[in-house]
């Protein structure tokens, strides 16, 4: 797998990051070194093998429907960076 | 004696026979804290106050019957990214760096119920993504053995308080190694329990499918004691099970006899270095000596499991990172005109680089047109990796082998290198993607005098075995009674 400066930036882009042209030039060589070493893997055979997805056999885990939280919105606004009247801030969203 | 050589279990005996109180065990470790940890930083966050005023309310519990534990009164450091209500709580990230929870982890609650003292918080690399502590945004934690060294992470502050005696025992996580690594190389004890076995309710998540909390201490007794107060199923993390009732008795029996341990050969292979393997094969013959069988077998898929979890570990952080939007809670960047503008300002400003590195690389592994060619190739890889452990168990009791392939590098020489520092993960990371257990204990010097750690691999629910295998050997050396000032 070849990266380039372009795919670098794709992949700021899908992350909402944005590095340093130093930083880029570097990730560039980092990633490049990363994916040429991951890229080993398929030397693997996985014909017929289905993708694993839990370590052990769990699913669908229930619990009873009831409400356990209290009303604790000062507690989690107390970590917003921003916050009125008892709600969050946001940039004007909508024009 | 001093109070900071003792271990947790001989504290909690100590106060429940009244030879000494909460408070001054407390005192002793506050004020180690406070003459040591300048040349180390293994804490992020120290709570004097709190963890005096608990102490007195820890004693009183206890002279009026309410807290039983053999751990009731003994303090405890808790890794920084496991919440702990009104403490911060900074992954060691500039964007948590003012991150109050306004809850306590599952684990944390647990601690509280059995009478425990929380010293602080522990230092670790950002986000638990790193292996080195270095990449954490409070400055590197020092190895106590040499503190030019790293401590090995990202539960480095985890190990080191314990090998600096900060702590007498210690709370970490382990994603792909981040105990057991920085266990090995700070020269203590550290179990990796099963995926599912400990609540991970609180503990903020980097690698869904593979994190896991657990304890580390001086000793493996002193782990078993700790990990019997922490696990168990929980309501508030569904991916916790019902598992067979942990025996104390049983995990700290050291019975060895008739024991069958098989060593992959594929974790002796090339890159180990030559004190590495020898002490191994040392711990094989102290097995042999114990009564046990000890085999070498192959493991061919050992090859694979770095490329397989760097995939998956990236995927799902890439995921569970996106929640630090700069607007719910964290760093939020001053300054910026519109919504899109926030996100990537204030992400952009409060990560790291490696924790912007495994964004980027879970990104392309999901993205459109290589998600088959990476993410899928990986979880075929993980079904072949669960299946090798699977075989393997059908002809052992557990697996040895090394943590690491070398002991604690230089601080400095991986940073620079990434795919080098992912390397070192080779051995530890197929235990997490398999989902099971495994102990590392500490099991020779190489010849800078830094310790070695080996690690007992086990049966899914089945810590008690490897721990009993443990604490054999440990009653059979002194690699662990060993610490940085005497050697």
């Amino acid at each position: 797998m070849q990266i380039d400066k372009n795919l670098v930036m794709y992949l700021e882009k899908l992350g909402r990051i944005e590095l340093s042209e130093e930083q880029r030039t570097a990730s560039e060589k980092d990633l490049q070194d990363i994916l040429t070493y991951i890229d080993t893997l398929n030397e693997l055979n996985t014909d017929g093998v289905e993708p694993a997805s839990h370590s052990f056999p769990v699913a669908n885990v229930m619990r009873a429907d009831c409400v356990t939280n209290s009303d604790r919105r000062d507690a989690v606004l107390q970590n917003a960076p921003r916050e009125k009247d008892g709600c969050f801030v946001v940039p004007k969203t909508v024009e | 004696m001093d109070i900071c050589s003792m271990s947790a279990l001989e504290i909690g005996a100590a106060i429940r026979e009244k030879k000494m109180t909460v408070r001054e065990v407390t005192e002793g470790y506050l004020s180690a804290i406070e003459n040591t940890d300048g040349a180390y930083h293994c804490y992020n966050t120290v709570c004097k106050e709190a963890a005096l005023a608990r102490a007195d309310e820890v004693q009183k519990g206890i002279d009026e019957g309410r807290y039983t534990s053999p751990l009731a009164g003994v303090p405890v450091g808790v890794k920084d990214n496991i919440c702990t209500k009104g403490v911060p709580t900074t992954c060691s990230s500039k964007i948590l760096e003012n991150f109050v929870p306004p809850y306590d982890a599952t684990v944390v609650k647990r601690l509280y119920d059995a009478g425990m003292v929380v010293l602080g918080k522990l230092n670790m690399d950002e986000f638990a993504m790193g292996s080195t502590t270095e990449t954490s945004a409070t400055g590197v934690t020092h190895n106590p053995w040499n503190t030019d060294c790293v401590p090995g992470g990202s539960s480095g502050g985890a190990a080191a308080a314990v090998a600096a005696k900060l702590a007498p025992v210690t709370l970490g996580s382990d994603t792909g190694g981040s105990i057991r690594q920085p266990a090995s190389f700070c020269g203590v004890s550290g179990l990796k329990p099963t995926y599912g076995a400990v609540s991970r309710y609180g503990l903020v998540a980097y690698a869904s499918s593979l994190d896991q909390i657990g304890p580390l201490a001086h000793d493996a007794k002193d782990c078993a004691a700790l990990f019997s107060v922490i696990e168990g199923k929980d309501e508030k993390d569904g991916t916790s099970m019902e598992n067979p009732k942990f025996d104390f008795a049983a995990a700290t029996n050291g019975g060895m006899q008739g024991k069958k341990i098989g060593i992959p050969a594929d974790y002796l292979g090339e890159g180990i270095s030559t004190d590495v393997k020898a002490a191994i094969e040392a711990a094989a013959e102290t097995y042999r000596g114990l009564g046990a069988e000890v085999e070498i077998f192959p493991m061919p898929i050992v090859k694979y499991a770095i490329p397989a979890y760097y995939i998956i570990a990236c995927a799902e952080a890439c995921s569970n990172l996106s929640r630090y939007d700069g607007i719910k809670y964290g760093y939020s960047s001053p300054n910026t005109d519109n919504l899109l503008d926030t996100y990537i300002k204030s992400r952009s400003e409060g990560f790291g680089m490696e924790v912007k590195r495994r964004i980027m690389l879970g990104n392309f592994v999901l993205s459109s047109g290589y998600y088959d060619a990476y993410y899928n190739k990986a979880l075929k890889a993980k079904k072949l990796i669960q299946q090798a452990f699977f075989d393997a168990f059908e002809k052992y009791d557990m697996l040895l082998g090394p943590v690491a392939p070398t002991t604690a590098p230089k601080i400095g020489e991986s940073l620079s290198d990434p795919l080098k520092m992912y390397l070192g993960d080779i051995y530890t990371v197929m235990i997490n993607i398999a989902g099971v257990p495994s102990m590392a204990i500490p099991c020779g010097f190489d010849r800078e005098n830094m310790p070695i750690g080996m690690q007992l691999i086990g049966k899914p629910f089945c810590e008690a075995e490897i721990l009993s295998a443990a604490v054999g050997f440990q009653n059979a050396t002194d690699f662990h009674k060993k610490s940085p000032k005497e050697s």
